[in-house]
């Protein structure tokens, strides 16, 4: 055993102890002081008795009692612990945070000139329009109302000087001269392609500032991937809320005799969308540590549901002969299904220890995974015969090249899993691969968006 | 001779109210007192105080500030309430209706 000389030693011991102490869910900041002071106290009265400092430590660690039993009792007297605290609030209410405050108020600063940006427009005439007619001002920007936002959001959090916030301007800049300047035809497809690949390929560039910068350094990508998750859950939980509230807004004011329709439509749902995607993505940001995350127990729940429904996809048509029918939508319906799965993989991977043995849950991921390409090789086989027939659109190339992607990394994915269930690779290869893949989506993304429309003659 | 858990648990919240109506303390100090008080016959373990302090507090019995003491550190400490000092004469009662009552029987068993 090492021997302690000084108060150095000491200190070192009881930060340890402390650390330890940290991790118990039920023993809250102010607990552990409180504790800290009883053990200094009780150091010092045995030092005086004469026991060197490391003897007086382990005494009086032992006099504390075991960890175990004294967390129970705390869980017992504060059982409400347990059920991790939802409301973002400082450790230790005496001690305010002045930081958490700060950002608060900066977030709803964010907030707010979302819903500025959303409405301004509107204000100055321009019609405002939900839909995918890429001839109206709205559809077209809707992109650049809150991603810009978000991603000054967190250039700011994670303090970006200023040339480098320039940078992150630059294909959101770029996007918009696109997005604006591409002179598209009344129903353009190129147009709706345009709207609906814009937020894809710039969810990159906040990714890039949630990182901080640094794209390909450590684990920042993994925990972009986990912030989509979460903000995604927590969005739809706002939205529901929000949902919740405008039914009160239109019944209550119905009551009255006023009509409360246009403030719902034109004010609460705009701005509501808006402002909370920055009031998500605080939300997940102050709470990744507090609460477990939702989007990896959602994917042990339906990946086993998941696999299930492809094996009974396949099986039934073994069984009774019959051919996928392509009718228009089937590659978009197989290209979504191919996203849940890779999504599926993703977020099982973000949620595993990449040390651990191969479990029985890897090895239904890798079934779900080759269910998943047998299924979309016969969707494939069966489009790829009457592609001739139907030519080639700009809807049929977006989704053959989405089809693609998601193809290839599955299959590797496949592969990487299969090597890791046999021992012969490391979970942290298939981790590695799963994250250095994102960017192929965005770039995808960039060239629907830049290269399709001209290519396709804006049609 | 150490006393058995369940004396012990049962002991606790009077045993503390009583040296907090001497005056305000602060957990090793309590803890400290009782084991004085005991002749080291009442033996806690030091982190199980802890939760009766925060429960005796929930109920309202004590209250708890922090506060730097004069060599610097931050201590939490516990005063009694109005509440608690009732809650203590409630206690007191029923314990000495348990000790006579005790007392009386061992005295018969003593003298047949």
């Amino acid at each position: 055993m090492t021997t302690f000389q000084g108060g150095e030693g000491l200190e070192a011991q009881i930060a340890q102890w402390r650390a330890f102490l940290r991790r118990r869910q039920a023993i809250h900041g102010s607990d552990v002081e409180e504790l800290e002071t009883h053990l200094r106290d009780q150091v010092a009265a045995l030092v005086e008795t004469g026991l060197a400092e490391d003897e007086a430590f382990l005494v009086a660690v032992k006099r504390m009692g075991s960890l175990d039993a004294v967390s129970r009792e705390f869980a017992r007297e504060h059982s409400e612990r347990l059920w991790k605290q939802l409301v973002v609030a400082p450790d230790d209410p005496g001690n305010a945070d002045a930081t958490v405050r700060i950002e608060g108020i900066v977030v709803l600063c964010f907030a707010v000139a979302a819903g500025i940006a959303i409405k301004l427009p509107a204000l100055l005439g321009q019609p405002f329009v939900v839909d995918d007619d890429p001839n109206v001002f709205y559809p077209r920007n809707a992109t650049f109302f809150v991603l810009p936002l978000l991603a000054g959001y967190f250039a700011w959090k994670r303090a970006f000087h200023l040339p480098r916030a320039a940078w992150l301007a630059v294909p959101f800049a770029t996007a918009a001269v696109v997005a604006n300047v591409y002179p598209f035809t009344g129903g353009s497809d190129t147009g709706s392609l345009m709207i609906l690949h814009l937020p894809i390929a710039l969810w990159l560039v906040v990714g890039v500032a949630y990182v901080g910068g640094r794209w390909w350094a450590g684990s920042g990508r993994m925990n972009f991937v986990r912030f989509s998750g979460e903000l995604f859950i927590y969005y739809v939980l706002i939205a529901m809320g929000g949902g919740v509230l405008i039914g009160f807004t239109l019944m209550m004011f119905a009551a009255i005799d006023v009509d409360a329709e246009w403030l719902a439509q034109s004010w609460m749902i705009p701005c509501g969308a808006a402002g909370a995607v920055m009031v998500g993505s605080w939300l997940v940001e102050a709470k990744q540590s507090v609460i477990e995350n939702m989007a990896p127990v959602l994917t042990r729940l339906f990946t086993p549901l998941f696999t299930l429904l492809l094996l009974a996809f396949l099986g039934t048509m073994a069984w009774t002969g019959n051919r996928i029918d392509v009718q228009r939508e089937v590659l978009i319906a197989f290209d979504l299904l191919l996203v849940v799965v890779a999504g599926l993989v993703l977020y099982a991977v973000s949620a595993r220890e990449p040390d651990a043995a191969p479990t029985a849950f890897d090895r239904l991921q890798l079934l779900l995974v080759v269910s998943a390409l047998l299924v979309d090789a016969l969707a494939l086989a069966a489009i790829a015969v009457r592609i001739t027939e139907f030519g080639f659109t700009p809807n049929r190339v977006a989704a053959l090249g989405e089809n693609l992607i998601l193809l290839v990394n599955l299959a590797w994915s496949a592969r990487l899993y299969a090597r890791f269930l046999r021992g012969r690779g490391k979970f942290a290869a298939l981790e590695r691969w799963q994250v250095t893949y994102l960017p192929v989506y965005s770039a995808w993304a960039a060239v629907v968006v830049i290269v399709f429309p001209p290519l396709f003659g804006f049609a | 001779m150490d006393v058995g858990k369940d004396l012990v648990a049962a002991s606790a919240t009077p045993l503390v109210l009583a040296i907090l109506a001497a005056g305000d303390s602060y957990g090793y100090a309590i803890l400290k007192r009782v084991s004085e008080l005991s002749g080291g016959h009442l033996q806690w373990t030091d982190g199980m105080l802890y939760p009766v302090l925060h429960r005796l507090e929930r109920l309202g019995y004590v209250s708890a500030r922090w506060a730097t003491s004069e060599r610097g550190r931050r201590r939490k400490y516990y005063r009694i309430t109005r509440q608690g000092r009732a809650r203590l004469a409630a206690q007191q009662r029923q314990w000495r209706v348990v000790d006579a009552t005790l007392r009386g029987i061992w005295m018969e068993a003593s003298l047949t």
